[in-house]
């Protein structure tokens, strides 16, 4: 089988931050590839540095050292512009406490990232309504986030994240703050949007999830790729 | 897209508490000392007139010893003005007529009180008689104007009617009489309310009767004098001041006498309206800089509340000037609430007190409504406002992503 493009590639990456006199080392020489369409894991108990990979991984934040490319673009040179740029185009956020913002609608939410993208008014507003209507929630485009049940909240946050057409889904402990049931109903979500082509990068401490659903898992401790598993 | 952080700062605007929006009071403050104050217009000006008694006719009035002497105009003048003075007067090419006036102090007694008033004499001849009526613009509330003749008669200003209080409750109406320096007067009609302490609270009497009353001779206290050009008024000063000078043997330079236009009692009126002015508009000054330190005080505070928020819309790509752009028009729209406040409230002041003097006056004045003056308050506060956003929005747009995510 032929093996699809790269579209992320970590080269030796470190980010340490001073805490006084002390160097903490949250990711420590870390290299990995991730390639078009695969759906990756990155394990760990807390404090191993999962997070700030992500972060990393995600563009919000730049390497003390190493490089990070993005379809081949070096990310860790760039301005705080051109990272958000990146950040809009290329990758979908998915957060642990679902980060919608509190007085927008749920459609809102969902359109909010065109805005800085430059979509037009009627394209927006065709998408949103698309992928609300994608996540079963359209009929709850006109709610709050606090109008909103915890895995309601989670869809919104999925819709939001693919309002732009990203190459890639980061989605960082996306069941931590839902019970099993809904946590599956999204789990189920992401692993459609795989079978769909789209790469997706999950951080987790759950064994089973990471297990379950992620074609490659990358166990880390201590900043470091402590091993690599591979599920088929 | 500036379109939609204006429908964003909009929704922001709407969730935010009482909290935020009594910062404005400032503003609004200062908006709304500017705006009544332009909206009152010369109503203002028309109440302070009326105070001093002046009136908008084109009339010259001639006093002996000028205005710096106490007590009622006359009164306390070593060399008098004459009646003789008043025809010499008339006789000058650019005069139509003069009228003299008096105008003493008397003690006036009804119902068993006594108060002491300005008496004021009315001419003899139904010419003069009818300029007096022109000058004033008085209307009676009750019985009727002073005639021709009407000896031993008298008309009052309206508070010897509106306020029995100053006669032991009992109200004074056409048909009664009262005692004016111990004689006999009846009382033949109360004009309407001026607003001025002077002429509503004044006893009208026929010239004769005054004279007679309190032995006064040919002496004028006051001469009217009405110009035959209206236009010419500067012109007709000038030639009263000179025959004047020949008259009384002084220099120019050293006259004992005043001739003042109604230009000139205005002006002075408008020079403390000025400093009124002045003094409200330094007071509006400082409420509107105070009303955007608040501004800056309430950005501050909602950009460390809204961290998470400029944390999430930076990471679904909003670049810093974005974020800067959103604080920045929440501020300046913020700073326009403010402005809309006042200048609601100025212009209601500006109405009320419009409809106030108009009641005190019983004048038909407007309120000036100055939309180009209300457009430019609400651009200034929009602009403040945004002033006073730059420093919180920079701080806003300037949040490490990453730890603004962290709340």
């Amino acid at each position: 089988m032929q093996k699809s493009k790269v579209i992320i590639e970590l080269q030796n990456v470190c980010k340490y931050y001073k805490m006084g006199e002390n160097i903490l080392k949250a990711v420590d020489g870390v290299s990995l590839q991730i390639r078009e369409g695969e759906f990756v894991a990155i394990m760990g108990p807390s404090g191993s540095g999962k997070s700030t990979m992500m972060n990393l991984i995600g563009s919000l934040d730049v390497p003390t050292k190493g490089k990070i490319l993005l379809e081949n673009q070096d990310i860790s040179t760039l301005t705080e512009s051109d990272l958000a740029q990146i950040r809009g185009k290329k990758i979908g956020f998915i957060f642990q406490s679902f980060n919608l913002i509190n007085n927008l609608t749920a459609k809102e939410n969902v359109s909010l990232p065109m805005i800085f993208q430059g979509y037009s008014d009627e394209e927006r507003e065709f998408r949103t309504a698309k992928l609300l209507a994608l996540v079963t929630l359209k009929d709850r485009m006109d709610h709050l986030p606090t109008e909103l049940s915890g895995g309601q909240q989670q869809r919104v946050a999925i819709a939001r994240a693919l309002s732009n057409s990203p190459e890639v889904i980061l989605a960082d402990e996306p069941t931590g703050n839902l019970d099993t049931k809904t946590g599956e109903t999204v789990m189920d979500f992401l692993k459609d949007l795989n079978k769909k082509g789209k790469t997706i990068v999950m951080v987790t401490h759950d064994p089973n999830l990471a297990k379950h659903f992620a074609k490659i898992v990358y166990w880390l401790k201590d900043g470091k790729v402590e091993k690599v598993t591979k599920h088929d | 897209m500036i379109k939609d952080f204006f429908s964003l700062a909009f929704k922001n605007l709407k969730s935010r508490g009482i909290r935020s929006y009594l910062t404005l009071l400032g503003i609004a403050i200062g908006v709304m000392a500017v705006v009544s104050l332009i909206s009152l217009g010369n109503g203002l000006q028309m109440a302070v007139a009326a105070q001093f008694g002046v009136s908008a006719n084109q009339l010259i009035t001639v006093q002996a010893g000028g205005l710096t002497g106490y007590g009622p105009p006359g009164s306390a003048v070593v060399d008098p003005l004459t009646k003789e003075d008043a025809d010499a007067l008339a006789r000058l090419s650019s005069v139509e007529n003069t009228v003299t006036r008096n105008i003493r102090s008397a003690q006036v007694e009804y119902n068993d009180r006594i108060q002491f008033r300005y008496v004021g004499s009315m001419p003899n001849e139904k010419n003069d008689l009818d300029l007096v009526y022109t000058s004033l613009d008085v209307e009676t509330v009750s019985g009727k104007k002073l005639k021709p003749g009407d000896m031993g008669k008298v008309m009052l200003g309206y508070n010897f009617y509106g306020k029995p209080e100053e006669w032991d409750g009992k109200q004074i109406t056409a048909g009664k009489s009262i005692l004016i320096n111990n004689k006999k007067f009846e009382v033949v009609g109360i004009f309407e309310k001026k607003g001025s302490l002077i002429l509503d609270n004044v006893v009208f009497m026929p010239e004769d009767d005054m004279r007679h009353l309190l032995e006064m001779d040919d002496i004028a206290d006051l001469i009217v004098v009405e110009p035959k050009d209206k236009d010419q008024i500067d012109k007709t000063k000038e030639d009263i001041e000179k025959l004047l000078r020949n008259r009384r043997n002084v220099k120019e330079g050293e006259e004992n006498f005043e001739v003042s236009t109604p230009e000139a009692s205005l002006a002075t009126i408008n020079s403390v309206l000025n400093g009124v002015q002045i003094f409200i508009i330094i007071v509006a000054s400082i409420s509107i800089f105070i009303g955007s330190l608040g501004i800056v005080n309430t950005m501050t505070t909602s950009v460390l509340e809204r961290k998470r928020d400029i944390g999430i819309t930076k990471s679904v790509g909003a670049k810093n000037e974005h974020i800067f752009l959103q604080f920045f028009i929440e501020s300046s729209l913020l700073g326009l609430v403010g402005g809309l406040a006042g200048a609601l409230l100025g212009i209601t002041i500006g109405v009320l007190g419009i409809y106030g003097i108009n009641n005190a006056l019983g004048t038909q004045l407007k309120p000036h409504i100055d939309f180009l003056l209300i457009f430019f308050a609400l651009l200034g506060s929009f602009i403040i406002g945004g002033v006073a956003g730059i420093i919180p929005a920079m701080k806003a747009a300037k949040q490490n992503p990453v730890e603004a995510l962290r709340g």
